[in-house]
């Protein structure tokens, strides 16, 4: 009996979660980054809270997407080096499922985190406790957005050397919508506003990579594996 | 199927090259003339402005560099896609020989830009909707001029940098609306738009001709490039010994 698509990416992502359970600290880098470039802020900025609050979407957003793509380094690199894309690309399943399984699966291991440990580095930045829901809320689905068009930037520079360098120029520029929307919307839960709005715009690129990235990731590594 | 002969002849390297060789200097000898010509009406016929006196005169060069800076992008991405789909490396070559000059036409834009933006606007640089999303496109043609240049299989660096000028498409209408979209300091689109343009015929005129002098001249930079390009992808093959000869 053939296996079905959605099997297999339930295969892959739990293939994934053991793999990355076994090998903790690849978890723990990117987000240990990003708590140290939010403590940097007061450090270099100010100490005092009121500047630093008005600060933190900024600080939040830049330190949210330098992490995640630093994570993005581990999302395709080691199955590439060791053959394990190439049987995924041989296997006759649909690669653009299993990719999408394994963005997903990234993104519940490096983003989800990043935005549940967002309130700590929040707290140091002088944001009130009560605007921690919209805080959270907006960086889940920001990263989300950005894991999914990460994963088209970390197919396209498999074949690359120095794939790190160039895996953040190429995905800077097509972050920037994602990266101006999360931060009003972080921006306007700090200040107590209606997120709302910024938040359907954030849900509709997300949306949009939903659709179309998986794709795209697939084609750029299979590309990539030739 | 004689329709489609002049497509599959697109698809060979010598006849694309002769095409090349044969039409750079028209391109480029039309290039001069129009600019010559526009450049007259700009600044010497058209009257000034009646707001910004004689510093309107930079839109000459400002707005055809900047449309061009969209529309080589577009036509990158068209050559790049064109390429993917039927396996072309001729459109490879002319999607790598986009890349250059649409990088150094957009590095114009912004910079005619910043001087025009000092004397109106007080600063060389705001944070402007329409001036971030023409630094982002800029990004993205150093994007994908480096990764060209950090993958060492050609033909992987065709693919790989094609998927990549596909994707950045959804940025050009981005661009193009951002000033109809967001509140900005810099003026919305005055002559593509629905119905007349809102500008008097003897400014608008030199402009348009400008903007084909532009264009010629990036046509004509292209072929010269793509040549380049052919000679060096090709270098192995028997028909660069007999056109060189």
């Amino acid at each position: 009996m053939k296996t079905g698509s959605l099997e297999a990416a339930r295969l892959v992502a739990v293939r994934d979660l053991r793999l990355a359970f076994r090998k903790p600290s690849q978890l723990i880098q990117p987000l240990m980054f990003f708590l140290i470039v939010a403590t940097l802020f007061p450090l270099t900025l100010t100490p005092e809270m009121s500047r630093l609050r008005d600060a933190a979407p900024g600080v939040l957003w830049v330190g949210a997407l330098l992490s995640s793509l630093l994570a993005l380094e581990f999302l395709f690199r080691d199955d590439a080096v060791d053959g394990t894309l190439e049987q995924f690309a041989l296997s006759g399943q649909s690669l653009t499922w299993m990719l999408f399984a394994k963005t997903c699966t990234h993104w519940l291991l490096t983003g989800l985190p990043l935005a549940l440990s967002a309130p700590v580095a929040a707290l140091m930045l002088g944001v009130p406790a009560g605007s921690m829901g919209g805080v959270v809320a907006s960086l889940a689905l920001g990263s989300f957005a950005l894991s999914l068009l990460g994963a088209i930037g970390a197919g396209i520079t498999l074949g690359a050397r120095r794939g790190g360098v160039l895996l953040s120029l190429l995905t800077l520029p097509l972050a920037v919508p994602i990266l101006i929307f999360g931060a009003r919307a972080t921006e306007l839960a700090i200040g107590g506003g209606d997120i709302a709005p910024p938040m359907y715009l954030l849900g509709a690129i997300a949306v949009l990579g939903l659709t179309l990235a998986p794709l795209a990731a697939a084609a750029a590594v299979r590309i990539g594996l030739e | 199927m004689a329709t489609w002969t002049w497509f599959h002849r697109l698809g060979s390297p010598p006849h694309v090259f002769a095409f090349a060789r044969r039409w750079t200097p028209w391109f480029g000898g039309f290039a001069a003339v129009t600019m010559v010509i526009a450049l007259y009406g700009g600044l010497v016929l058209a009257p000034a402005d009646y707001q910004q006196k004689d510093a309107f005169r930079m839109v000459y060069v400002h707005a055809p560099t900047a449309w061009l800076s969209l529309m080589i992008y577009t036509t990158m991405a068209v050559a790049a896609a064109v390429g993917l789909i039927w396996r072309m490396k001729v459109a490879h070559a002319a999607a790598a020989a986009c890349a250059p000059i649409g990088a150094w036409f957009t590095v114009a834009a912004l910079g005619t830009g910043m001087l025009w933006g000092k004397p109106m606007w007080g600063a060389y640089w705001v944070w402007d909707p329409r001036l971030t999303a023409e630094l982002v496109l800029l990004f993205l043609y150093l994007g994908y001029m480096g990764l060209r240049a950090g993958i060492e299989d050609p033909g992987k660096a065709d693919k790989a940098s094609a998927v990549l000028a596909v994707v950045g498409v959804v940025n050009v209408p981005i661009i193009k609306f951002s000033v109809d979209w967001w509140n900005s300091l810099h003026q919305t689109a005055t002559v593509m738009q629905m119905g007349k343009p809102k500008m008097d015929g003897d400014m608008l005129w030199p402009l348009l001709l400008m903007f084909v002098a532009f264009a010629l001249y990036f046509v004509a930079i292209l072929l010269i490039r793509l040549r380049a390009e052919l000679l060096r992808r090709e270098r192995n093959a028997s028909w660069i010994r007999e056109v060189l000869a």
